[in-house]
């Protein structure tokens, strides 16, 4: 191992120890026979993620094949919006969705006769919602990908629709789908504030909220741990699937193509505008719910919101960076020829906020009030769970720089510090910002460990939030909840406004 | 004296092997067919792939102990030789430090550089706003500064035009004879060996020949040479 490459491999430590080294504590503690309910849980866990990866990447299909071939005003902005739920706190998501869908939401008001949102439907829907626009984007990277040469080809062979389809389009789904479906399914497996919200009950209990639940109310500590090995387990499978099958990165699809391609005419374009008019109503209807109902609320808003908001912004920042900075160490590394290294940055993957927070959680009991440590363990698990994603958005650019450049820095004997302010970060600049944004983004609205840890005090913004909901304070939930969204997304607007004031 | 002892490179399932002495200041044209490996020869030379076998001596000491930078080597590559975010006083600079830090002298002596190259008054450009031409010679500025025994080019001025690359050739001589460097130059056009080598090394069948001096090259050429030239 070279001196270069030190940083990287105390990255990856950092990892292997927080993520593996819960297990043998997990695995003393959890001596227990699980229940009839725990295998509800399991199954429910399961049942639920498949549902939401299929129902998600289903539907993306058609939504993407139009904003592939439609051209519209607004089709920017269109793409730009599938980017918004994946930051979306999914506690606020999830209040966006009863304002919409509840007993007493837009659509009821306005007569529509709609089942309870309670249940597995629920979830689904909340999960439809917070994925559909992942898939989307995924799946219009790959539409992009088909070369146009064989575009141009099909036409001049005078394919119709379902011959494109046939030849054109269902090979790139029958590559792309799978690893689409696996990247929303394991999103799902790890659902803990939707089902906190929308489920709940022995039929709609996951595994990460059966963890909340055993230590919150039972304060069963060795049925929490069986739960998390079991967490651990399902996630861990599904990850070594999806690392033969994920490529990289779905998050920053290209946004525009100054060709359009072939669109058929004629009721496929009325059906395509109106698929396009649908999603953006349901995208949409959420947001635009939360900013309202929050404007009303913000007087109702206890003062407590305030210090939650700091701690939630102290907590998003330094995850922010610090992810960001493992991240940026392991794809150097891993650039330069350190493969070994990539799957260490690709094992948080199979862990889980509640799997980490227990763990941690009892890592530290003997020693310390737990609710000493809330906040630190809550930045823990988050610089840890962003990770990947911080990775996998750095990964390609550092490759890219290793294959233009890396062969003239070394000749030139650029080495270390020097490297890295005069080639690496003007270079790298603008994935870096990015993935600072998206990891604040997502330790902003992290409601997971916290959720084990927090005392009465303490709490983050994420948190308090849950707590208003959990008291019926639906007004104060909702101003504390604009106030989130408009901070999260703020904050990820200025990360990546960072990075693309690139010198290159 | 560049000396490879019986050197053997292997990239992919591509081997080529080397042995022969080469004097200090000496020109030398590397020729031969495309994916022969000439720029293998380079890329060890330059520190970029460690042989199989053999060793690379420069003035007796082995070079495989020395990293690419500390190498008594410059390289120009076939592209890529300027880093596109940085000025040209820069680019040229980091072949004074590698860490920038530029002192006064040192701006002098890049000015002075590239009144030499034929391009005062660009040092604030990005390579961007240069041409072809001009960024080779930004990198020959660079190779002058630093001032290294032995200079490598592998085919930098490919994409130039034939009366641009006369220049530039006749500019490398000169930057040559300013170091007293070795110059051992990749190319696919046997005028180009002729115009500025005294010696040629031909590169065929995976092996590196002893170099030739280049009329005598050119005057009798052996099988392979002939193959290639297609005469």
């Amino acid at each position: 191992m070279t001196r270069a490459a030190a940083p990287a491999y105390l990255a990856g430590a950092i990892l292997l120890v927080v993520v593996l080294g819960p297990l043998p504590l997990l695995l003393t503690r959890g001596q227990v026979t699980l229940t009839g309910a725990d295998f509800a849980a399991l199954r429910f866990t399961v049942m639920q993620a498949g549902l939401s990866a299929l129902l998600s990447c289903l539907l993306a299909v058609p939504v993407a094949r139009a904003l592939h071939r439609r051209r519209f005003v607004g089709r920017g902005a269109m793409i730009a919006l599938m980017g918004a739920p994946f930051l979306l706190p999914v506690i606020v998501a999830a209040l966006g969705i009863v304002s919409i869908w509840g007993a007493r939401g837009w659509l009821a008001r306005m007569g529509l006769p709609l089942p309870s949102l309670y249940g597995l439907q629920g979830v689904l829907l909340a999960h439809v919602f917070l994925n559909l626009p992942l898939a989307t984007r995924m799946l219009l990277q790959g539409w992009q990908a088909i070369p146009a040469e064989r575009l141009r080809l099909g036409e001049s062979l005078g394919f119709d629709p379902w011959a494109r389809f046939r030849h054109l389009e269902w090979p790139m789904l029958r590559s792309v789908l799978p690893g689409a479906m696996l990247a929303v399914f394991l999103v799902c497996l790890t659902s803990f504030a939707i089902v906190l919200t929308l489920g709940g009950g022995p039929k709609a209990t996951t595994l990460e909220l059966a963890i909340y639940q055993a230590v919150r109310f039972d304060f069963d500590l060795p049925r929490a741990a069986a739960l998390a090995l079991l967490q651990f387990g399902v996630c861990g499978l599904a990850v070594a699937a999806s690392a033969r099958l994920v490529r990289d990165a779905g998050f920053g699809a290209g946004l525009d193509r100054s060709l359009a391609p072939p669109a058929p005419a004629g009721w496929r374009r009325g059906l395509d505008g109106f698929l396009l008019l649908l999603t953006a109503a349901f995208l949409l209807l959420p947001l635009l719910a939360i900013t309202l109902n929050g404007l009303l609320g913000l007087p109702a808003m206890p003062a407590q919101v305030w210090p939650a908001l700091a701690r939630s912004l102290i907590v998003a920042v330094t995850c922010g960076i610090l992810s960001t900075v493992m991240a940026l160490a392991l794809a150097l590394a891993v650039a330069k020829g350190a493969r070994g290294l990539e799957y260490m940055a690709m094992l948080p993957l199979a862990a889980s906020s509640m799997v980490l927070g227990i763990g941690l959680f009892l890592a530290v009991q003997p020693f310390v009030p737990p609710a000493a440590l809330g906040l630190p363990v809550t930045l823990l698990v988050n610089i840890v769970l962003a990770l990947p994603y911080a990775f996998r958005l750095i990964l390609p650019e550092a490759r890219a720089l290793q294959a233009d450049y890396g062969r003239l820095a070394e000749a030139l004997d650029m080495r270390g510090l020097a490297r890295l302010r005069l080639l690496t970060l003007p270079h790298l600049r603008r994935p870096l910002g990015l993935s600072a944004g998206l990891a604040a983004a997502l330790a902003m609205g992290d409601l997971g460990a916290i959720a084990l840890f927090a005392s009465d005090g303490g709490a983050t913004l994420p948190l308090l939030i849950q707590r208003l909901m959990g008291a019926y304070r639906m007004e104060a939930a909702a101003g504390a909840a604009l106030v989130l969204m408009v901070a999260n997304f703020g904050l990820f607007w200025l990360f990546d406004r960072w990075g693309r004031h690139a010198a290159v | 004296m560049l000396r490879f002892e019986d050197v053997v490179l292997q990239q992919g399932d591509f081997t080529l092997r080397a042995d022969w002495p080469v004097a200090s200041g000496a020109k030398l044209a590397v020729i031969g067919p495309s994916g022969s490996g000439k720029s293998t020869l380079l890329l060890a030379v330059a520190g970029f792939l460690p042989p199989m076998q053999g060793r690379i001596l420069w003035q007796g000491q082995d070079l495989a102990v020395l990293p690419p930078g500390a190498r008594p080597v410059t390289m120009l590559f076939q592209d890529q030789n300027l880093f596109p975010h940085l000025t040209v006083a820069q680019n040229i600079g980091l072949g004074l430090s590698p860490r920038l830090r530029l002192t006064t002298q040192d701006h002098d002596s890049i000015a002075r550089a590239l009144d030499r190259v034929g391009l005062p008054e660009m040092a604030q450009r990005r390579p961007g706003a240069l041409s072809g031409g001009q960024m080779a010679r930004v990198a020959l500025a660079r190779a002058l500064l630093r001032a290294r025994p032995i200079l490598l080019l592998d085919e930098p001025f490919s994409a130039l035009g034939p009366a641009l690359k006369d220049e530039m050739l006749d500019l490398v001589t000169g930057v040559a004879q300013d170091t007293g460097a070795l110059v051992m130059m990749v190319s696919h056009d046997p005028g180009d060996a002729q115009r500025f080598a005294d010696q040629t090394v031909l590169v065929a069948d995976g092996i590196a020949c002893t170099p030739t001096p280049t009329s005598d090259l050119f005057a009798n050429p052996p099988p392979a040479l002939r193959t290639y030239l297609g005469s």
